[in-house]
């Protein structure tokens, strides 16, 4: 399988893309932050949209979008987060300019737009050429090494906002970089995994590791470590069922690991070590 | 089909040329029922905080279409299946309202799980379908008679279950703990009205899109509870704003190259914006 440049280029690119998901992940859903990640992923696609109306390369469109984005959701909320009504209609909005630029590139195209688009939305890690898979592994591995660095501010200010500012930690400002490095993951992955299946590498194994243990360190390495397995696996299996979109079989392991660990957890129900992140998950 | 149909300076007879056409007809008969439907229960889903479930149902449109025509189904089936059946996942594996940590992670890989599925639908079926984006992004064109009675039937179906409803849905939503012990069902209201939303989207994401519900569901209802907290005067509100902005965006989409769902969203986004700036006026 490691013959092929395309596939080495998908398992770099992979690997790093999801470890920076998975751990970024599990602060996403501590932080109930799922929905504004998702608003970031579904914009990275009009950003990919626009820069190929403007005929400069994606990457730029992609970040320039997603991070603009990005300060302006924690610009608007208390805290540093945006209310769901604000995300969803502003959002929306930005998906429909994108579709006017999707109209605007088809009539001035002439109908190339097609496989952008589904590239976008879908992501074709196979597609990937050796810079831009050693890129994308670098952008992903900076945005890691940044969370894992901000780790203990960033878990404090998201369990007891008012104590870490009591504390000195500058919790507005902590919140806004933490969105800046979502964006960055966000934008960088879309090319991988697509806008619109992002959430699941980034949701899922977070949702796991939370449901498994209540340790935040242990957490944010098993959402890592799941991330990164749902990824192999789905690289994997694509490579071997030729029809099996890889960008599905990726996501389709993260949501069965996530499946499984809900059962697991509920059956290992009475461990009082889960009480912390899923309290008042379920009644 | 003729050229781009062009505005006259007569007034009337641009709006006689809008009725012209048959297929113009049932697109603003199914944009009226459409926006009479997701007014309503876009007023519940602003009130109960369920922005993000609601944006999660109107993706599962998505493989709904795509599955529909890979069994060889009509696609507003495939819609109405796959919608129903993201409810109840979420509202079995979710549970509740609010921002939970837990619910939010469940709902984003609900979501992801159904878009991966209906990527995979979509490579197996190249053919069938000219390419995502009509679906993703909706298309007034090429409404049937037969599905403008469907939408009709389903409306009539939800707004009676959402009547009978009204009174302790409005409890359960404002006040959940104190609804309980007053001895509102809670959790069968959660999932019932989650079947409704879904019901509800599925109908709208035939004319605006999966994406693009949103600026009919949430706009609207956003706005008018900026302006009124009075229930029936906010439903009245929202069904107002949700009717002026599809037929606006239906009128001018007529008369232009480009797609409703850009002037959808751009005009729930303008009156979500207004409604905003009164409301801060008045407090």
């Amino acid at each position: 399988m490691f013959a092929h440049e395309f596939v080495r280029n998908a398992w770099l690119a992979g690997t790093f893309v999801a470890l920076a998901c998975g751990t970024i992940g599990w602060f996403v859903v501590a932080r109930a932050q799922v929905f504004a990640g998702d608003a970031l992923s579904h914009v990275a696609f009009v950003g990919a949209i626009a820069a190929a109306a403007a005929g400069v390369d994606e990457r730029v469109g992609i970040f320039a979008l997603t991070l603009a984005l990005a300060l302006a959701m924690g610009g608007l909320g208390r805290r540093a987060r945006a209310d769901d009504v604000t995300i969803g209609i502003t959002f929306a909005w930005i998906l429909g300019i994108g579709v006017l630029l999707l109209a605007v590139l088809a009539t001035s195209a002439g109908g190339a737009s097609g496989i952008t688009t589904a590239n976008a939305l879908f992501g074709s890690i196979y597609s990937l050429s050796a810079s831009a898979a050693v890129l994308a592994a670098a952008v992903a591995l900076a945005a890691t090494a940044f969370v894992v660095a901000v780790a203990r501010p960033l878990l404090l200010s998201t369990l007891d906002a008012e104590l870490a500012t009591i504390r000195g930690i500058p919790v507005r400002g902590l919140g806004l970089a933490f969105l800046a490095a979502l964006a960055v993951v966000s934008a960088e992955s879309t090319q991988a995994v697509g806008a619109l299946l992002l959430l699941g590498l980034i949701a899922a194994p977070g949702g796991a590791a939370a449901s498994l243990t209540a340790r935040p360190y242990r957490g944010v390495a098993l959402s890592g470590a799941i991330a990164v397995g749902a990824m192999w696996g789905g690289l994997a299996l694509s490579y071997a069922i030729a029809s099996l979109p890889a960008s599905t079989a990726v996501i389709g392991l993260a949501a069965s690991a996530y499946a499984g660990a809900g059962i697991w957890s509920r059956l290992a129900r009475r461990r009082p070590s889960d009480a912390l992140l899923s309290a008042g998950a379920r009644e | 089909m003729s050229a781009t149909p062009t505005l006259s300076p007569n007034p009337i007879a641009d709006l006689r040329q809008l009725f012209t056409f048959p297929f113009m007809v049932n697109a603003l008969a199914a944009g009226t029922i459409v926006a009479v439907l997701a007014g309503i229960v876009g007023w519940y889903v602003v009130l109960r905080r369920q922005t993000f479930a609601s944006h999660t149902l109107s993706v599962m449109a998505f493989p709904g279409a795509t599955g529909a025509a890979l069994a060889g189904l009509p696609a507003a089936l495939g819609y109405y299946v796959a919608c129903t059946v993201g409810a109840v996942a979420i509202g079995r594996f979710g549970g509740g309202t609010a921002r939970r940590q837990g619910e939010s992670a469940v709902i984003g890989t609900v979501q992801t799980v159904g878009l991966a599925a209906g990527f995979l639908f979509l490579s197996l079926n190249q053919a069938v379908l000219g390419g995502p984006e009509t679906l993703l992004f909706g298309t007034f064109l090429g409404i049937t008679r037969g599905q403008v009675i469907v939408l009709l039937l389903v409306a009539i179906g939800a707004l009676i279950t959402l009547t009978a409803l009204a009174r302790p849905l409005v409890f359960a939503s404002v006040d959940r703990e104190v609804a309980r012990a007053g001895g509102v069902p809670v959790a069968a209201l959660d999932a019932l009205f989650l079947i409704v939303l879904g019901l509800a989207i599925a109908a709208t994401s035939q004319l605006t899109g999966a994406l693009l519900v949103f600026a009919l569901l949430v706009a609207p209802a956003a706005a008018a509870q900026q302006l009124t907290l009075r229930p029936v005067a906010g439903l009245v509100l929202s069904v107002a704003f949700a009717l002026l902005t599809i037929w606006l965006a239906l009128a001018i989409a007529y008369f232009s190259i480009y797609p409703v769902g850009f002037y959808v969203t751009t005009i729930g986004f303008v009156i979500y914006l207004l409604a905003r700036l009164a409301g801060a006026k008045r407090r």
